[in-house]
């Protein structure tokens, strides 16, 4: 059993991550972590550098937890993936970031989170940047 | 100081609310489109044409000043925080820009890139004012031979001096005549190329090819290359300079304007050669040669400028002698063509009032262009995050709907896509698209000149090269040719010769210049040969 969180390079990833790693430790599982990025734009403000996941890695490393991170740069749609690697991974729990969206961008953008929420097998446990 | 007087008579056209608007209008447009590599302001222009035939000249030519100037300023983004140029005059920008941009100075990269194009801008234009009307008093004497030997110059300056391979040059060239002669003959009334059938009889619109060309094109070749890895977000913040960066960019700015210029006004100038003529000269002057490489001001400043001034210099040969040397410039005659206007040396006659408003209009959008990049470059960042799937759609769209609007007939829409697929194929084969569009648009005054000329003679061959100025093209065009050949027989007979001769070709001076330019075009190829 694995808990899943979708990290992304901005104080809701931060977030997310902590609230993971508690979640992890709580439940004596592992952690894996993944950020995906789109391949169908020309920058997506969701992919994390290379130094970001490095330095991801270094924190883990040191709350000595077993973990994983993982970065996917296929596909169009961040929910459907993070929901493909949670059935995939058999994933007891999916921790994401969650943010206002206003009624036009969510038209216009869609919810990735909201997705998560609505179409996830197990457990989500959505948290608010802090 | 005629001409002064003019330009503010042009002033005074332009100053109303409503052109104002549209000049808003156009620099906007120009610059997002600018900055998403591979929609360029040509292929956004040939999707307006349809739009402006519906409006008065001067308030199309307006949008299309605007967005051409535009695109300029936008290129310079994309090339600087993300190293894929939007269009080929920008391709010397990235070297430097992007790594300063990685370096964490995006900002002042921005920054001296904006206000050199807005100086070079500035300049170029006030360049046009003096030289313009010179040009073509000086053409309207010009007879049919003399013409026809200009315009062939200018084709042997788009297919072999600007681009890489001078064969795919002419190839494309070739196609683009190909598709001008289609049509009714107009001197004996021979159907040519149409296949019988009636819809072409006509010939094949101007719209139709470039919309064909650069918007379908483009789409079906990002349609087969759509994924692609995601760039990380380069924080860009408000673009500013401190002082050693202004002291170290207002020379590079005056320079590459200079070197810009000319070369635009040229009928076989372009933007590539100045922009890289630009750049070594800074690197040779420069008192950080050092820094080179790893992300030089002036590396930035000097090739911004060289490629504004040069996009000003364009619209001398267009305006003066309705000789279009880059794709807008040549959408923008078609457009005039549209109106019912014809482009040459009389325009300037016959139509001052609108010249005139047009380059009064540079000026404004030059100034506005300035105000929109400095403090939006952030937001103008942005756009390269929307998803490619929306932005083609769009385009699609568009061209879809402007090909049908020029004669309402299903039969064109067919056509577009032959030409889109056509286009595809151009891409794919690396075959630039600027001497198509160019061979398309002056194929027929070509051939009426050329036929002109022979009829004064009676069909003797020599009714060509009449007059000082033919021979002068004709000997530049043999020049421009004969120029490899000239560097491979140099190089033969040095190899010969066994001396320890220095050519080992240009360039040589600098270590990793050819390499980083190299990457630089490389990166440009992968996008789009728009130019």
């Amino acid at each position: 059993m694995t808990v899943l969180v979708g990290f992304v390079p901005n104080p809701l990833g931060e977030s997310a991550l902590t609230a993971a790693v508690a979640e992890a430790r709580r439940r004596g599982e592992r952690l894996l972590v993944v950020n995906m990025s789109r391949d169908d734009v020309l920058v997506d403000a969701r992919r994390a550098g290379e130094e970001q996941l490095e330095r991801v890695r270094r924190d883990l490393e040191e709350l000595a937890l077993e973990f994983e991170v993982r970065q996917i740069e296929e596909g169009g749609d961040a929910a459907e993936v993070i929901l493909d690697v949670a059935r995939e991974e058999k994933a007891s729990v999916i921790v994401i970031g969650l943010r206002h969206r206003t009624p036009v961008g969510k038209l216009l953008l869609g919810s990735a989170a909201q997705r998560i929420l609505l179409d996830a097998d197990c457990p989500v446990l959505a948290v608010k940047a802090g | 100081m005629d001409n002064i007087t003019s330009l503010i008579g042009g002033f005074g056209d332009v100053l109303s609310p409503m052109n104002l608007l549209i000049a808003l209008l156009g620099v906007t447009v120009g610059t997002a489109v600018g900055v998403l590599p591979g929609i360029g302001p040509a292929m956004t222009v040939a999707l307006l044409l349809p739009i402006t035939y519906g409006m008065a000249p001067v308030e199309g030519l307006i949008l299309f000043a605007g967005i051409f100037y535009g695109g300029m300023y936008g290129g310079s983004t994309t090339s600087i925080l993300l190293n894929t140029p939007g269009e080929s005059a920008s391709v010397v920008t990235a070297i430097e820009g992007n790594k300063m941009a990685k370096a964490g100075r995006a900002a002042q990269a921005l920054a001296t890139s904006a206000i050199g194009s807005f100086i070079a801008g500035t300049i170029g234009t006030l360049g046009i004012v003096f030289l313009m009307p010179q040009v073509a008093k000086f053409a309207i004497s010009l007879g049919a031979p003399e013409y026809l030997a200009i315009i062939l110059l200018t084709f042997t300056g788009v297919t072999a001096v600007l681009g890489a391979s001078r064969v795919r040059g002419l190839a494309s060239l070739l196609v683009g005549l190909t598709i001008g002669v289609v049509g009714i003959d107009f001197v004996t009334g021979q159907q040519r190329l149409t296949g019988g059938l009636p819809q072409l009889a006509d010939g094949i619109d101007v719209v139709v090819v470039a919309v064909g060309i650069f918007a379908v094109g483009e789409a079906l070749w990002v349609a087969a290359h759509l994924r692609r890895k995601a760039g990380e977000v380069i924080p860009v913040g408000r673009p500013w300079m401190g002082r050693s960066d202004w002291s170290r960019s207002w020379k590079p700015w005056l320079r590459g304007t200079l070197l810009g210029f000319p070369f635009g006004a040229m009928p076989a100038g372009g933007a590539e050669i100045p922009t890289l003529l630009s750049y070594t000269a800074e690197k040779k002057l420069s008192r950080h040669p050092e820094e080179f490489g790893k992300g030089a001001i002036e590396g930035v400043a000097g090739p911004e400028a060289a490629n504004n001034a040069s996009a000003a210099g364009t619209l001398v040969p267009m305006l003066a002698l309705g000789l279009p040397t880059n794709a807008t410039a040549a959408i923008m005659l078609a457009a005039l063509q549209g109106w019912g206007i014809e482009p040459g040396p009389l325009l300037l006659t016959k139509e001052p009032a609108l010249v005139w408003a047009l380059i009064a209009s540079l000026f404004i959008g030059n100034t506005m262009l300035l105000l929109l990049n400095l403090p939006l470059a952030p937001a103008w960042a942005k756009l390269l995050q929307i998803p490619r799937p929306y932005l083609y759609a769009g385009i699609l769209f568009f061209a879809s709907m402007g090909a049908y609007a020029v004669n309402s007939q299903p039969f064109d829409l067919w056509l577009l896509l032959a030409l889109g697929l056509l286009g595809f194929a151009m891409r794919r084969f690396g075959l630039p698209v600027l001497p198509l569009i160019v061979g398309v648009i002056l194929g027929p005054l070509v051939e009426r000149k050329g036929r002109q000329s022979l009829q004064l003679t009676g069909g003797d061959l020599s009714g060509l090269v009449g007059g000082p100025v033919a021979w002068v093209c004709y000997v530049l065009i043999v020049i421009a040719l004969a120029w490899p050949l000239v560097g491979l027989v140099r190089s033969r007979l040095g190899r010969s010769g066994g001396s320890g001769d220095h050519h080992d070709g240009p360039g040589s001076g600098d270590g990793q210049g050819p390499d980083a330019l190299a990457s630089a075009r490389a990166g440009y190829s992968f996008n789009s040969p728009e130019a």
